[in-house]
């Protein structure tokens, strides 16, 4: 009897303790990921915002400037409400193809037909090639006298401009490329979407007398919606961190009509040395980037069914 | 009665074959279009530079060369931007999956206080944009001395990964606590039960994690562009980069140095795609 309480009062001791220890055990597992995100990530944008603040050239000592970076990149900096126009250009260009291009694939791939793996596979190599490799690639593909696609335009008998050198043609064919890597990323997430429609819908719908296209819009692409949003969010903000293309692309050019916002965030920064004006550069692209996604999400409810 | 019913079968049968058929041509239309790029980067790879300025252009090259691939190799040291990218993205990845796993475990399984405000103190560092921290990351490298070493695209991308924990955490949910309770019944420690339950069943889930983070780091152009100046030290994207700086229009190679960079990753992914499917739909998130 007593050894057994004495037993009792040991074991209870040791869980009293190992509790006590167990309690903060779990931050020894998260303390490696702790460290590196406070280090790599939020002492940089503490960092960054101070900088924001400051006029620096990396040369001489920072000077504290207060608002002026962020006044002069709205009021006098045209070249910044060019890029912004152009970011959004950009993003204007993608959105109706990245939205409904991979949905067509998905609804052809949702079947199951043969061949659907090999299929699958097709749209996924872009993804997973780097935008060196599909930059000069395209470059090579817009070429204006030996590209192929003029080449192909030709066999419609269309004279295609010279893509890449033209103010005007440039954005929309970067922008072209940018949907053609994203297609197979965007049909998985289609994929998934289509997966969590329930079957009845469709059964109850083909009872009712409802044919293939009818339900298809009336009960596939409503259901959908959620992933058409976050495609759309993903796609927008997308294009606000876009450089690699740029630069292997067009530079920016002709004439800065594709410079976009982190490729002139770069110039300044690391071509022009000016750490302060970036950094508030970089600010006001987070701050760009979250509005945008509030509205999206607002205007969400008016067109998203959940 | 009997007659009608099998008619009704028969189209059927038809309507799908049909609709089967249509459908086929339609994805050999639309991927044909998808992978023409990479069949003209292929096939002009093995071009002359003469035979590249044809017109109207060959769709397979009339004397394949290797010369393209030839020129790369000898102009450039490619050997060691190979090995500087294997170098980065092995370690990169390798120290990410050991982190993001030991925290996925914690965040999944452990009790300490706080735990759901940290948790949701590391999602949120994956909306910040890498314009914001890029900046500030290369001032402070600048002053250690990090600048023109691999160091900032490895430790960074070992210590940091908000993604790669999510979506182990994820994966930890789907996994039965059963095993984990009668471990600890037996008194085994956390970490054991990290070390031998958590860990060898978590493989698949830490295989798609690797198969997405190598490919983002063999893909990364922004980071080594940022941090790396000295051609010893370059990545093969950089490489080619460099390559197309100096022969701007010198199609075979620049679509040599192309296919180069692009080989390894497809390799990867051709043998582990099914993890990287599996990446997408879990989280909705590319890497």
């Amino acid at each position: 009897m007593a050894q057994s309480q004495t037993l009792t009062r040991l074991v209870a001791k040791t869980k009293a303790n190992n509790i006590r220890w167990h309690r903060y055990e779990g931050y020894l597992f998260v303390a490696p990921l702790i460290v590196g995100i406070i280090a790599f990530i939020f002492l940089p944008i503490a960092a960054s915002l101070y900088m924001s603040f400051n006029k620096w050239d990396m040369v001489s000592p920072p000077e504290l400037v207060g608002l002026k970076n962020y006044a002069r990149l709205v009021s006098r900096d045209r070249l910044f409400w060019k890029v912004l126009g152009n970011t959004f250009r950009y993003a204007g260009w993608i959105i109706v193809p990245s939205v409904i291009f991979p949905l067509i694939l998905a609804a052809l791939l949702d079947r199951p037909i043969r061949l659907r793996y090999l299929y699958r596979l097709a749209f996924f190599l872009p993804l997973v090639t780097s935008v060196v490799a599909v930059g000069l690639m395209f470059r090579w593909l817009y070429d204006g006298e030996f590209g192929l696609v003029n080449f192909v335009l030709s066999w419609v008998r269309i004279d295609g401009p010279n893509w890449l050198v033209d103010p005007f043609w440039a954005m929309p064919a970067v922008a072209m490329v940018t949907v053609w890597q994203g297609l197979g990323y965007n049909m998985v997430l289609y994929l998934a979407g289509l997966q969590g429609i329930p079957d009845h819908l469709h059964e109850a719908a083909t009872i009712d007398g409802a044919g293939p296209f009818s339900r298809f819009f009336r009960i596939t692409i409503p259901l959908l919606t959620p992933t058409m949003f976050f495609i759309l969010v993903m796609s927008v903000i997308g294009t606000f961190q876009t450089f690699g293309l740029i630069y292997v692309m067009t530079q920016g050019g002709p004439i800065n009509s594709t410079n976009v916002y982190i490729y002139y965030l770069w110039q300044m920064a690391f071509g022009s040395s000016k750490m302060g004006y970036a950094s508030a550069m970089a600010w006001i692209l987070a701050l760009v980037i979250f509005t945008i996604t509030m509205i999206q999400v607002r205007l969400a409810r008016l067109w998203v069914h959940y | 009665m009997r007659a009608a019913r099998v008619d009704r079968v028969a189209s059927r049968r038809q309507q799908e074959l049909v609709a089967n058929t249509i459908t086929h041509i339609l994805l050999i239309v639309l991927g044909l279009a998808a992978l023409a790029p990479f069949w003209w980067m292929i096939s002009t790879s093995f071009k002359t530079e003469f035979e590249a300025f044809q017109l109207p252009p060959t769709w397979l090259p009339l004397e394949p060369t290797l010369e393209a691939y030839g020129d790369l190799f000898l102009d450039q040291p490619f050997g060691i931007f190979f090995y500087n990218s294997v170098k980065i993205a092995v370690l990169g990845v390798g120290g990410q999956l050991i982190t993001s796993s030991l925290a996925a475990f914690a965040f999944a399984r452990l009790d300490f206080p706080g735990k759901n405000v940290l948790f949701i103190i590391v999602l949120s560092t994956m909306m910040v944009p890498y314009a914001v921290t890029v900046i500030p990351l290369y001032i402070v490298m600048h002053r250690i001395g990090w600048v023109n070493t691999h160091l900032p695209l490895i430790v960074p991308a070992m210590l940091s990964s908000a993604y790669g924990t999510f979506l182990l955490r994820q994966f930890m949910f789907s996994l039965p606590v059963e095993l984990e309770d009668a471990a600890r019944i037996d008194g085994c420690s956390s970490f054991g039960i990290y070390r031998r339950i958590a860990l060898p069943l978590m493989k698949p889930a830490l295989a798609t994690l690797g198969v997405f983070s190598f490919m983002a780091s063999w893909n990364n152009f922004f980071g080594p562009f940022i941090f790396l100046d000295r051609k010893y030290l370059f990545t093969v994207q950089l490489g080619v980069a460099l390559v197309q700086r100096q022969w701007y229009t010198s199609w075979p190679r620049l679509m040599a140095g192309s296919v180069v960079v692009t080989l390894p990753v497809l390799l990867v992914f051709l043998l582990l795609q099914r993890y990287f499917v599996r990446g997408i739909s879990l989280t909705g998130i590319k890497g």
